[in-house]
């Protein structure tokens, strides 16, 4: 479904991504891991759509990527949620995820109410319900990067890209984030790239891992193989 | 039935304004009428960039002195008639907002306002070094002596629609201005409007949830630009002579922003609130102490405001309603 | 009428254009280009600056430049109160770029009006000996009016080089640009360092007023033409990068000297701002810029 060729993207002097080839299948759950710094919001960057002068190409079900802006992309199925999160401040929780669902799902053209109940069904599968009219700024940590979930969710994506959705989370909160997750993948076969450090989470949900170092690919196997593997190891925690 | 009770209102003031040409005698207040008017219809559009999509245009004047030139131009060109004279006015301000917002609204919003800015400077440079527009010394228009459309005489000593031009321009601001109200309301009530706001709030996520943000921010710019250059279409023919200082003035440009800002900047109710506080406070200023000092006034509130008052009237009552609750 | 004696002079006031224009945005390439604070009233306090100027230079006969070197104390004592305000109103909370660009568009129209009300619109100049004076050597002539201003201008660019990276303070302050959370785990208020860089900032405005003034008449909207110049200069010389400030400084005073002598002063003002419009459309990240900076 996602199909990533050649990907290298240079700043002036500095390398963040070299030569990334990488395939995310249709239903897929890909654990993306690498320390700070090796590039990972980067790929996701170069997958949205945010940079787009990048080298190599990106397909996404035969669809050549590359000239397409972000939100093009977002139309065609990808969709993402950010790490540090970005919501509409003027908004509620309700009308931000009505911008996706009107913009992004092509569901512009029913009407207003059928548009409301989809955006309450999300709300309340991701546990949001009773600060569903209440405006953004007074949600707590969590409630936000549910929200982050949800809006990437209205989008109604074929990949979904979460990135860093559990950082700085307790415990129980990481399972509830996870829980979501899973539960996505399982009911609507929508292929999720889940970047996290977490390595719990992202051993229990993967179904393969990639390890990014210093802007390369240094591991792409299952979760097992990827635990085991030296360079991921050297990676994380150095010589 | 709220949407009826909006155009019954338009639709009142559209009367009353007729009416007061009609009945009312002391010329002052079409004067003054159409000036505050004529900064009402300038906040007003400044807000469907400035407000709804959040990228600041320090250089309305620059596309109503377009729209003021445009008019002579087409004047001298082909002796064109006042309507078509505020069309070409919109249409030449739009086409230049459009080109300007292509080369700088993919840039961060702060390029944008600078490069209004600078186009504000060469504009004015471009007219004072044109001699077919009059240069530095300006251009004369005269407006067609008892001018009647179909048979009915519209302007004249007896038996006509206004007594005399100042009331028949005055009258057409006013449909101007209420036009504007219309498709400001539009904006905020339509998708476009929607799209604008996410990006206002956080333009890197609106693009990423779908919302085309470049496309909006263009179209805004455009339709922003449009109405301004009509405003200035309007000018030539009421002012019967305009020059570049006269058209391109600083003045425009602050008041347009500061209007909204005073007002409030989330719907069109703010810079029609903005207008009449901030521009009848100038009147009364110019006429008791001096306009220089109507100048000082502006810019001190606008300043005051953005420090204390970020969210205008509006906000500041917003926030004494829901105090008092 | 080309002749390469009119040439060779159009070339020499370039480069003393080119010194005089980097005076005006050293400041600036300070407050842009490292504290992100889009200044739009920086020529509006150099205006500022040039009619102190003219007000003690007509009533006390002091030298331009020795006025705009007592009072760039006070300039600086401005600029740190009106930065505490818009950190405290803007910055501090995170207010949207809105508010603070209007912030600084009032600040530069309540100063442009002032001083309208205190001078009238009329042309001010000031006086001092070596302003009529030109030195000559073959066919080029050095007005002093000129080269005195490119003298001084020098002399501040490499002071506030030499500030920026042989002193402790100097470097903090590019640092703050690039890390302001690292310096606090140092210890030092970023806050407090931005304060000091934008009171610089605004003193060299005092001194730039007085070398404006030495060079032309001034009048209380002048300020309005030198935005583009500023901005210009500072976009294409990247932003925060000093060197690259004076650099396009040099450039742009060339090609408007050049388009003076050959075309006419009255398109001066267009130049400089047709200049940031295509810097911007083509190359936003200018010659020795930051990568990242201006993309929207």
């Amino acid at each position: 479904m996602l199909k990533i060729q050649n990907l290298t993207k240079t700043y002036s002097g500095f390398t963040a991504l070299t030569d990334i080839n990488l395939e995310v299948e249709s239903g897929e759950r890909l654990g993306l891991i690498g320390p700070n710094g090796s590039g990972k919001t980067t790929l996701i960057n170069c997958i949205s759509g945010a940079i787009r002068d990048y080298d190599g190409e990106i397909h996404f079900n035969n669809d050549k990527l590359n000239t397409l802006r972000a939100h093009e992309r977002t139309r065609k199925g990808i969709a993402r949620s950010f790490q540090i999160p970005k919501p509409f401040s003027s908004m509620t929780v309700k009308q931000n995820l009505l911008i996706p669902l009107e913009f992004a799902a092509g569901q512009s053209k029913l009407d207003r109410m059928s548009l409301e109940d989809q955006a309450d069904e999300i709300i309340e599968e991701l546990g949001l319900s009773d600060k569903s009219n209440e405006l953004t700024l007074g949600l707590t940590q969590i409630e936000m990067r549910k929200l982050e979930l949800a809006r990437a969710m209205a989008a109604k994506p074929k990949l979904l890209i979460s990135d860093e959705a559990m950082a700085g989370l307790s415990s129980s909160e990481v399972d509830d984030i996870l829980r979501i997750l899973i539960d996505l993948n399982d009911r609507t076969k929508i292929s999720i790239i889940m970047i996290e450090h977490i390595m719990r989470a992202v051993m229990g949900f993967s179904d393969r891992i990639v390890c990014l170092d210093a802007g390369r690919i240094i591991a792409n196997a299952t979760p097992s193989e990827v635990i085991g593997n030296p360079a991921v190891e050297k990676a994380y925690l150095g010589e | 039935m709220k949407i009826n009770r909006f155009y019954l209102g338009i639709g009142t003031c559209l009367v009353l304004s007729y009416l007061a040409t009609a009945y009312v005698d002391n010329q002052y207040y079409f004067f003054a009428g159409f000036a505050i008017l004529q900064l009402m219809v300038m906040a007003l559009a400044w807000n469907i960039l400035g407000g709804y999509a959040g990228y600041v245009n320090f250089g309305s004047a620059a596309f109503f002195g377009i729209g003021a030139y445009s008019a002579i131009v087409v004047l001298e060109l082909f002796n064109a008639t006042f309507f078509t004279q505020i069309i070409a006015g919109g249409c030449f301000a739009g086409l230049i907002g459009f080109a300007t917002g292509y080369l700088t609204l993919r840039l961060r919003g702060v390029y944008f306002a600078i490069a209004t800015l600078a186009l504000l400077v060469v504009a004015e440079t471009l007219i004072v070094n044109w001699d077919y527009v009059g240069g530095a010394a300006g251009a004369y228009v005269l407006p067609t002596k008892n001018p009647s459309i179909l048979g009915v005489l519209i302007v004249g000593k007896t038996e006509a629609l206004f007594g005399n031009y100042k009331e028949l321009l005055f009258f057409i601001m006013c449909m101007v201005t209420l036009a504007t109200i219309v498709i400001c309301r539009y904006v905020e009530k339509s998708k476009f409007g929607r799209g604008l706001a996410a990006l206002r709030d956080n333009e890197e996520a609106a693009e990423c949830m779908g919302v085309p943000t470049l496309k909006l921010k263009l179209i805004a710019t455009s339709l922003s630009a449009t109405i301004m250059g009509i405003t200035g279409g309007i000018f030539p023919y009421y002012m019967t002579f305009i020059d570049p200082v006269s058209a391109f003035n600083l003045d425009i440009s602050v008041n347009a922003l500061a209007m909204p800002l005073i007002g409030g900047t989330a719907t069109w109710l703010g810079p029609v609130l903005g207008a009449l506080i901030l521009g009848g406070l100038q009147q009364i200023v110019t006429v008791t102490i001096s306009s220089s000092a109507n100048l000082l006034i502006v810019g001190l509130c606008l300043v005051a405001f953005v420090i204390f008052a970020p969210n205008g009237f509006l906000g500041l009552i917003k926030k004494y309603r829901k105090n008092g609750n | 009428m080309f002749s390469s004696e009119l040439l060779l002079n159009a070339i020499v006031i370039g480069i003393f254009l080119g010194g005089f224009y980097a005076a005006l945005s050293i400041g600036l390439s300070i407050t842009f280009g490292l504290l992100d604070i889009v200044n739009i009233a920086h020529p509006a306090f150099i205006i500022l600056g040039a009619f102190i100027c003219f007000i003690f230079n007509s009533h006390y006969g002091l030298d331009p430049i020795l006025i705009g070197i007592i009072f760039a104390p006070a300039f600086f004592l401005l600029g740190l109160l009106i930065y505490r305000i818009y950190y405290e109103r803007f910055e501090k909370i995170g207010a949207e770029p809105l508010r603070g660009l209007a912030f600084f568009f009032g600040l530069m129209f309540i100063i442009e009006v002032i001083l309208i009300m205190s001078f009238g619109v009329d042309y001010q100049m000031v006086h001092a000996n070596y302003i009529d004076y030109k030195a000559t050597f073959g066919v080029i002539d050095i007005p002093f009016r000129m080269f005195v201003p490119f003298a001084i201008a020098m002399v501040m660019a490499i002071g506030l080089h030499l500030f920026s990276s042989r002193t402790f303070f100097g470097r903090a302050m590019q640092a703050v640009a690039q890390d302001s959370l690292a310096l606090r785990l140092m210890g030092i208020n970023p806050v407090k360092i931005k304060m000091i860089a934008f009171g610089i900032s605004l003193a060299t405005c005092s001194i730039a007023g007085a070398l404006l003034v030495i060079i032309m008449p001034i009048e209380p909207s002048v300020g309005r033409l030198y935005i583009g110049q500023v901005f210009a200069i500072v976009v294409l010389g990247g932003l925060g990068s000093q060197s690259g400030t004076l650099i396009a400084a040099m450039l742009l005073g060339l090609l408007e000297s050049l388009v003076t002598t050959f075309f006419g002063p009255s398109w001066s003002p267009a130049i400089a701002f047709s200049a940031l419009i295509l810097v911007l459309a083509f190359k936003p990240t200018g010659i020795l810029g930051r990568v990242g900076d201006t993309r929207g």
